[in-house]
């Protein structure tokens, strides 16, 4: 098996593979790969043809190829090094040296291994399928996740079918309400087991709203129909504990059910590397470097914690090459010093992305990223540390669908680490009721 | 005037025709659905028992016996996955100790060796996340896990390399009893738009052998259908059991078994429902929640990783055994009817008893070129980096992964299509190769899976379907009804 050196590997050439390269390379990190097992860069982004991209990166609406293109044009401008059509198969570290052996496979190059300095995980994340939802009945032709439909419609041209019923309101199956029925479908309904949306609001407007899609909240769907293809479905209202309410039970017929109950971050090499995880997030657990517990392993993007938002995605994974290149390139911080902030979430806030931070790794802002578990209507958002309130920001509304943020400010961050002295410190973040 | 006439694809009758083609004889077999295993054969717990349960004197204990052994052997010879995992049938109360002292009485007189005793402290040395209930257990050591869909397949393929015909897509709708002039007993079957002519039928229509027996013999039989439904898990949760555990029916209810699948999954199963139709392979939420439930009596916290659920069928004849062999009142036409649990297992001697039967009716005698091994589609997933470093070598494609969650690869699925009864579905393609049984659930892979069956069987696209029989996937290009 031939064996190359790289400095940097990068495993994903979607949004966030992309964004840690070029920002890798323009850091100075010159002996860079990019792996990407598609026949083309870009990732899911090829496939996501509507627009709403990149107002926050680029302050205008692009499409998501559109929005893949300018990474790639700069990736290209820096001349980073890839493969396509190439599928990292094994990941594992070597103690010894600290470098992480890369094991891949590709038509050209055969199996192949890569022993890296540096690692950035961006593989992104796949879709629940019908199997983990455990929605009973036949197992008929006709149940696709919403991807793969728009894989279908969007990259193919063809129509995976004509009378359509949604279960999840997740982003991509309200886009794809949208776009089949552009294309000539019907799109009957969208349930949703949750008493709110999984989705952007702005989805819901655009999507379903615009279209006159009813959004079923609180329902789901209890049997499938079709022993051949889908013949129709059965949804039911569901309780306060997601229970089907008897009775409540109406038949939609229809040759198509599409899936968007959500994404889980696709793990698996990590898995095999020994990395320490977040069962909340299905990502690993990073610092504020967004490295993993071995050292010079970084990961950005879906397979980190899903985002909603692919320019979040870029501003995460340009901080992931950056810091790589950090490591890479010896300029990290000043010696650390062993001080190390736990980032604690509660009361509503589920996880946060980092969940440790070091203060004297640290840039001059930082920022942290989470999902609250529930809907919530005029609470504040509050942040301690050490027990003295940082901030405390009032929200109108805060949903599972939105990926929320705040930003810690180093040197308020040190001045109080350093006011109350010791190594180990507590950040909070929760939900608190307005006074 | 053909040999045989075999109905059924299923396990048993590729077994059958497997068997068959040792001899000199013009054997057909005609399958209603679009593959081989399509029936029951594809749905079921994937269990090679040991032998213990049946009573004493049944076919039902014979054939399993014997069938357990064949397949030790056959899982070489024919390269399908098998791993004698071993059984551990768990008393999960004080009471159940009786049960488990008479379950190794009835697998000692059925000829099952090995059979002993295991007491908790044991029982929880080998099973670390066995239940804390659990008081003792059988442990049968011959007791193993199969691919049902790679022994159905393999058997299928031998035959056919062999010489066996297969016809597919072809309900069997009428058999006549036939006397010729010489005063011979033949038999005509009418399947499709045809009529065959054939000495011999065998019946192995699975949940249907009652509507086959019955068109000939006036000793009717009578099959009901009982669905069993399972929870599949995810590898991660693979390693949970190393032994399939059993448990003694309690007064509670029929236990569910909670096993290791021999690609590495966790699966817990099967529910014993009563149906009254024979093509009712929906799964229900009550199902469903009772496969988990029980399962948990088994173990501690049951991982809860499911990544599909399914339902499978069993024929049980209303005599409860199995009924194997020539029908009284209609001379060479063979039953293999009532295959439940063991069934499985039985197989290959069913295959084996049946085909001494009609070799010996016929006067057969034995092909000198009759080939006995078979190999598999080689396994990118499992192989050595040095194996998977030759597979490359010798074709590129082999390096392009098609399915992600299993690691299967193009050239495997290219094997699956072109190999002897290559899959012609998508569901084909994926019960050879396991692409699309991950844990996204082809999610990923059907879109790159389907291009590969158009282009191999000279169709579009749109003509490829899951498992035959209108089962499309596409419906046309986009705006087209716009």
């Amino acid at each position: 098996m031939a064996e190359i050196k790289k400095d940097l590997v990068i495993i994903g050439g979607g949004p966030a593979g992309l964004a840690a390269a070029v920002s890798a390379a323009g850091e100075g990190v010159r002996d860079i790969l990019i792996i990407e097992r598609d026949i083309r860069l870009g990732g899911i982004l090829n496939q996501c043809i509507h627009n709403g991209f990149g107002l926050h990166t680029f302050k205008e609406e692009l499409t998501g190829p559109e929005y893949a293109d300018r990474y790639i044009k700069m990736a290209e401008k820096e001349q980073i090094p890839f493969m396509l059509d190439t599928m990292v198969i094994d990941l594992s570290f070597d103690e010894a040296t600290g470098e992480k052996i890369v094991t891949a496979m590709n038509r050209t190059e055969g199996l192949f291994s890569v022993r890296a300095r540096a690692v950035i995980l961006a593989m992104g994340c796949r879709e629940r399928p019908r199997g983990a939802l455990n929605i009973p009945g036949f197992r008929p032709s006709g149940i696709y996740s919403a991807g793969t439909a728009q894989y279908y419609t969007n990259m193919e041209g063809k129509l995976p079918g004509k009378k359509v019923v949604i279960l999840g309101s997740g982003d991509i199956g309200l886009i794809m309400a949208r776009r089949m029925t552009f294309e000539g479908a019907k799109v009957l309904c969208v349930a949703e087991l949750q008493p709110y949306s999984g989705g952007l609001k702005r989805n819901i407007v655009q999507c379903l709203d615009d279209f006159g899609i009813p959004l079923l909240l609180s329902h789901t769907v209890v049997d499938i129909k079709g022993k051949r293809r889908v013949e129709g479905v059965t949804i039911a209202e569901v309780d306060e504990n997601r229970k089907p309410v008897p009775g409540s039970e109406v038949f939609y017929e229809c040759d198509t059910l599409l899936l968007s109950c959500g994404l889980i971050p696709e793990n698996e090499l990590t898995n095999k590397l020994g990395v320490k995880m977040n069962p909340v997030t299905g990502g690993a657990f990073v610092n504020e470097s967004l490295e993993t517990d071995i050292p010079g392993v970084y990961a950005c993007g879906n397979v980190l914690h899903v985002h909603d938002l692919v320019d979040y995605v870029s501003g995460e994974a340009s901080a992931a090459g950056k810091n790589a290149a950090g490591f890479l390139l010896g300029k990290t911080a000043p010696e650390n010093d062993g001080t190390v902030i736990n980032i604690r979430t509660e009361n509503g806030v589920r996880y946060s992305v980092p969940s440790v931070v070091r203060p004297s790794f640290m840039p001059d802002t930082l920022t942290v990223r989470f999902r609250v578990g529930n809907e919530f209507r005029d609470k504040n958002l509050s942040v301690y540390l050490d027990g003295k309130q940082l901030m405390k920001l009032p929200k109108r509304i805060m949903a599972p669908g939105e990926m929320e943020q705040i930003i810690l400010v180093k040197s308020k961050v040190e001045e109080i680490v350093s006011e109350n002295g010791g190594s180990e410190h507590e950040l909070i973040i929760r939900v608190e009721d307005k006074e | 005037m053909r040999d045989v006439i075999i109905i059924g694809a299923g396990v048993i009758g590729s077994a059958t025709a497997r068997e068959l083609s040792r001899y000199d004889l013009d054997v057909l077999v005609i399958e209603k659905e679009s593959d081989v295993c399509e029936g029951t054969s594809k749905a079921n717990s994937g269990i090679v028992h040991s032998g213990y349960d049946a009573m004493p004197g049944t076919l039902k204990a014979r054939f399993n016996v014997e069938g357990n052994l064949l397949i030790h052997k056959l899982s070489k010879e024919l390269d399908f996955p098998f791993k004698e995992n071993g059984s551990l049938i768990l008393a999960l109360e004080e009471e159940g100790r009786k049960g488990v002292e008479e379950l190794m009485e009835r697998g000692i007189k059925n000829g099952v060796p090995g059979l002993r005793i295991v007491e908790k402290e044991e029982l929880r040395q080998t099973e670390p996340n066995v239940s804390e209930n659990a008081v003792c257990a059988l442990y049968a050591p011959t007791g193993g896990i199969v691919c049902p869909f790679g022994m159905n397949i393999a058997f299928a393929e031998n035959a056919a390399d062999n010489g066996v015909g297969f016809i597919f897509d072809t309900e069997v709708t009428d058999i006549r009893k036939e006397e010729s002039e010489s005063g011979d007993i033949y038999y005509k079957v009418t399947a499709g738009d045809e009529v065959y002519e054939t000495k011999i039928v065998v019946n192995a229509a699975g949940v249907y052998s009652d509507v086959m027996h019955n068109m000939v013999s006036g000793k009717k039989i009578h099959i009901t259908p009982r669905k069993g439904q399972y929870c599949l898990m995810d590898k991660t949760a693979g390693g949970y059991v190393s032994h399939t555990l059993f448990q003694i029916p309690t007064k509670a209810g029929k236990g569910v078994l909670v096993t290791p699948t021999v690609h590495g999954n966790l699966m817990c199963g099967p529910t014993a429902d009563g149906a009254d139709d024979c093509e009712d392979t929906a799964t229900t939420e009550a199902g469903l929640a009772a496969v988990m439930s029980r399962g948990s009596l088994s173990v501690m916290n049951l991982p809860r990783v499911t990544i599909t659920s399914f339902a499978g069928l069993r024929a049980h004849e209303d005599g409860g055994d199995f009924i194997v062999g020539e029908a009284q009142d209609a001379p060479g036409f063979f039953d293999a009817a009532g295959i439940e649990s063991p069934g499985l297992t039985a197989a290959p001697a069913i295959g084996v008893y049946l085909a001494d039967l009609i070799s010996g009716k016929l006067g057969a005698s034995e092909k000198t070129d009759f080939i006995a091994t078979r190999k598999g589609i080689p396994g990118v997933a499992e192989a050595s980096d040095e194996e998977r470093a030759a597979l490359i070598k010798e074709d590129p494609l082999y390096s392009k992964v098609v399915c992600r969650c299993e690691l299967v690869t193009e050239g495997e699925i290219r094997n699956a299509i072109t190999r002897t009864l290559g899959a012609r579905t998508v569901d084909g393609v994926k019960r050879r190769t396991r692409a699309g049984m991950g844990r996204c659930q082809a999610g990923f892979c059907l879109a790159r899976t389907v291009p590969i069956l158009a282009e191999l069987l000279g169709k579009s696209e749109e003509e490829i379907e899951k498992s035959g029989h209108g089962s499309y996937y596409l419906d046309g290009k986009i705006k087209e009804t716009l």
